[in-house]
């Protein structure tokens, strides 16, 4: 079917997808995101469609790929629907018998279900699985329901019904929704999204932008990535919604040039929305007209700040300018521009389909609801998780996470990406939600989470971020520029060991004033991981200065690398030592020659005994 | 539209779009800057202009050659926090261009005699290290001269200003005009009897038909020309002289 020309319209065919696609139906989604991808599973789901067509089912059982499940570290993941039965690292050598066993016959095949690393459990449905079972994943959960390359799917699913309804409220009735509903920013500061709504559409002009930031710099971070990927027409139905409105004709996304999947899935569905009459003139008969265009940024992490954005839409350096006039007042070409990310705009269609008072049952009352962590480092079940806001870090990480793995102790989290703070264990009882982690020292950012295990040490994440963050700055205003590499100067001398008492009082003054004076986001929080470790971590920088030593055994300078009595003489460290500096015979105890030893680590990670240690 | 507000207490007015940088100065409130200059789009590179703002009940910290007068505001200049920040960024400039002689007599105003960061070190050549990436002759050269010939390049401590990959550009017509408002003075212009040589390329210059005097690049009077509306006769000789000429003719009309 071609245009759809009115709301009524849109209903009835909705209602013939519906029947088409009953919930008794068979259907296998093989996750094709990026991560399960990296592990193959294009390849799965292609042996899936040779499988099902010659075993018979083909017409039966309908193949569906779909976007991140969230799960990436467990892929490919196979879910298969109405019994939820949840398939992990599937190969594609395993397909011919998932489909002549668990497709045909409904047998569960122990091997490929997941297995719980903390209670050894297994759990065959997706919805019973830890990770699972303590999200409410309003966003991320219709991944698996919807095959991204195809309109039809998310429209069967109630997809542009919030468009239709949001058409026929009137753009003052949807802005008070959203305003009520109070929508936060999910992309850093979490401003409320109806506020700045307003504000555009207030602002006299002639003509008005709506951009949606995609560019997602933080390392290890995916939510938007996955969004996108999985769901973009969630994306493209708020971009809508948001243009009519504060009265835009015209949107952006602007992508960064890391994620060719997103761009690949994002043209995909702007193009089947523009057939559809969602995007382009006139759309669904109300005489309004919103068009989309795809923009790649250039991999810069500052182009992620909206100033910078915008200049680079504009097709010159994205460089970050300041905001003493805001950009929904004078943004891109100087025009009001309402910027908003990924998640936010996903969370539009939902605001309207089901109400304010529905989103602000779920999370707190300073921010509704739900929000995506990338859930990485040393926790059990790293991936992307969604959490009603206001869950506590310890739920996240513990619950959901499945906590630290190999026994060992938590020791810090770093929320809000590289340059959000360090929290310490005191902590893990604060709920989750944009204010808590501001008045805590660290932010929500876009959702980073590093959890960090007693192995590490606290300067040497300070100064991991550091360098990070000196050479992702723009380098314009000097505060940011000279501030940042002097800071990680400074903290690299304490991690070296040169450290003095007056080290760590030149980087407290020093920071007061790249938070104070940096000219946009990245130099203003870039101090975050410093500051928040030497309020927090203050005696680990003690120790450093004061003792030279490393307490958690990172800092090469200052640690050595020792054999116990615990030793059996096993002599796999012997072997594996690359500078050869081990020395022993069979079954008796060995020695490090602490001279020529590099500190690589290996000996103590080889040893079964637990008898390296490092001080 | 004139917009009233206060600095330091005193009212003050100014025509909408101003920056308050400039209106302070314009009354005589006093506000270091290294990357300003009233004639070019504000930038906020070098954050010496750090002064607080309250506005609407809510006070903060920041940089006032880019912030349009607003009706209302309440600006302080001088508090020992600002004066604390101001003396650390002079530090942080100081210790990437300790051979930038301005710097250093601003740096003492503000009691910055040495600075506690290890000082950039010497490039091979023995350039001076005195560019403090202001920006300046970016923006004069594109903005008044018209000409793009500067660019920054690089990012982060990596970044530095010149041509663009640093060859001689075509763009450049050796007006100087970059280096005449530079503040630490370390765009290199050498000026011999036939030549200027500037940003790696080489010009001839104009001599003046009267006085003999080199007075500008023949790259610059081409452009001129083709630029119009002044004729190449105009060019003959240089301002000097055509004062002179007019002046004279004053004379003769008075006599
Ligand atoms: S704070 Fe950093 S990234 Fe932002 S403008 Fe200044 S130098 Fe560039
Ligand atoms: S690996 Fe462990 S137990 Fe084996 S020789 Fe080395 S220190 Fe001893
Ligand atoms: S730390 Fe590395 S170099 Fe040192 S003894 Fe162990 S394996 Fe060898
Ligand atoms: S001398 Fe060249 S670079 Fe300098 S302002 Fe003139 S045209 Fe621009
Ligand atoms: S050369 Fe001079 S004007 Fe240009 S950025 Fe450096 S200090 Fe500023
Ligand atoms: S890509 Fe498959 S679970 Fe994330
Ligand atoms: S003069 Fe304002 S930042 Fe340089």
């Amino acid at each position: 079917m071609g245009k759809i020309g009115s709301p009524k319209e849109l209903q009835s065919y909705r209602e013939g997808l519906a029947k088409k696609r009953s919930d008794s139906k068979k259907v296998v989604a093989v996750c094709c995101g990026t991560g399960c991808n990296a592990s193959g599973a294009r390849k799965v789901a292609a042996a899936f469609a040779e499988e099902l067509e010659k075993q018979g089912l083909g017409e039966q059982v309908e193949l569906r790929p779909t976007g991140c499940h969230g799960f990436c570290e467990r892929g490919t993941l196979v879910l298969m629907h109405p019994e939820e039965t949840l398939y992990q690292r599937v190969k594609p050598e395993d397909v011919a018998e998932i489909v002549s066993k668990t497709v045909a016959k409904g047998e569960v095949l122990e091997k490929h279900v997941y297995d719980d690393p903390v209670t050894g459990e297994k759990h065959v449905k997706e919805h019973e699985i830890p990770f699972y079972k303590h999200q409410n994943r309003l966003i991320l959960g219709k991944n698996g329901a919807i095959d991204p390359t195809k309109i039809d799917d998310y429209v069967a699913l109630g997809g542009y019904g919030a468009l239709s309804k949001a058409l026929s409220m009137g753009p003052e009735r949807v802005l008070d929704e959203v305003k009520r509903a109070n929508v936060r920013g999910r992309g850093g500061g979490g401003f409320p999204a109806g506020r700045k709504w307003e504000t555009c559409r207030n602002a006299p002009a002639d003509k008005r932008y709506v951009i949606c930031n995609a560019d997602e710099g933080d390392p290890g971070a995916f939510m938007d990535r996955s969004v996108l990927e999985g769901n973009p027409h969630a994306v493209i139905e708020g971009m809508i919604i948001g243009a009519y409105t504060v009265g835009s004709d015209e949107g952006y996304v602007y992508v960064r040039h890391e994620y060719p999947l997103a761009v690949e899935r994002l043209t995909i569905a702007l193009e089947q929305a523009r057939e559809k009459g969602f995007l382009g003139k006139d759309i669904l008969g109300t005489g309004f007209s919103f068009d989309i265009k795809i923009n790649r940024g250039g991999g810069a992490f500052v182009c992620g700040e909206s100033t910078a954005l915008m200049t680079s839409i504009e097709g010159k350096v994205g460089e970050p300018r300041a905001k003493h006039i805001h950009t929904v007042v004078a943004g891109l070409w100087g025009k009001p521009t309402n910027l908003n990310n990924v998640e936010t705009w996903a969370n539009i269609p939902l605001v309207i389909e089901k109400g304010a008072d529905w989103y602000t049952s779920i999370g707190t009352k300073g921010s509704p609801g739900t929000k995506i962590f990338s859930l990485v480092g040393k926790v059990n079940n790293t991936g992307l998780v969604e959490a009603p806001m206001g869950m506590t870090l310890r739920q996240i990480i513990f619950d959901i996470g499945g906590g630290i793995p190999k026994g060992g102790a938590f020791k810090a989290v770093q929320t809000g990406g590289p340059s959000g703070g360090c929290l310490p264990a005191e902590k893990l009882d604060i709920p989750v939600d944009f204010d808590t982690l501001v008045e805590q020292g660290s932010m929500m950012g876009s959702g980073g989470m590093i959890v960090m295990d007693d192995r590490t040490c606290m300067v040497d994440v300070a100064k991991y971020f550091l360098g990070f963050l000196k050479f992702e700055s723009c380098g314009k205003c000097t505060t940011c520029r000279e501030g940042t590499r002097r800071l990680h100067e400074l903290v690299t001398e304490i991690a070296e060991g040169r450290g003095t008492p007056e080290t760590i009082a030149l980087i407290e003054e020093l920071a007061e004033t790249v938070k104070e004076g940096s000219l946009c986001a990245l130099g203003t929080t870039a101090v975050n991981p410093v500051r928040s470790t030497l309020q927090f971590f203050r005696d680990e920088y003690l120790a450093h200065v004061n003792e030279k030593r490393c307490p958690a055994g990172v800092c090469k300078a200052l640690i050595t690398y020792e054999i116990t009595d615990a030793c059996t003489g096993c002599m796999v460290c012997k072997k594996r030592c690359p500078e050869g500096v081990i020395s022993g015979d069979k079954k008796q105890k060995h020695v490090i020659d602490a001279k020529k030893c590099i500190k690589c680590g290996i000996c103590r990670d080889v040893c079964k005994f637990d008898a390296v240690r490092v001080y | 539209m004139t917009v009233k507000f206060k600095i330091d207490g005193v009212s003050v007015e100014a025509a909408e779009g101003a920056s308050v940088l400039d209106v302070a100065r314009r009354y005589g409130f006093e506000i270091p800057s290294l990357c300003h200059h009233e004639a070019v789009t504000p930038y906020g590179a070098c954050r010496l202009c750090l002064v607080e703002i309250a506005k609407g009940g809510r006070k903060k910290l920041t940089t006032c050659c880019n912030y349009e007068v607003l009706e209302g505001i309440s600006v302080v200049t001088d508090t020992p926090e600002i004066r604390r920040h101001r003396a650390m960024v002079l530090e942080l400039i100081l210790a990437e261009a300790p051979d930038a002689e301005p710097v250093r007599r601003l740096a003492a105003e503000y009691g910055v005699r040495t600075t506690r960061f290890p000082a950039k070190p010497k490039g091979e050549a023995g350039e001076k290290r005195d560019c403090i990436l202001c920006g300046l002759c970016v923006r004069v050269c594109s903005e008044i001269v018209e000409a793009n010939a500067l660019t920054f390049n690089g990012r982060g401590e990596k970044r530095g200003v010149g041509t663009p990959y640093h060859e001689a550009s075509d763009q450049c017509i050796g007006c100087a005009s970059c280096a005449s408002v530079c503040p630490t003075g370390c765009i290199e212009v050498k000026d011999t009897a036939d030549a200027r040589e500037i940003w790696g390329r080489k010009f001839g210059v104009v001599r003046c038909e009267s006085c003999g005097a080199p007075f500008m690049t023949e790259a610059h009077r081409d452009r001129a020309v083709a630029d119009g509306p002044l004729p190449a006769e105009y060019f003959k000789t240089c301002p000097a002289c055509k004062r002179k000429a007019l002046s004279g003719r004053f004379a003769a009309v008075g006599a």
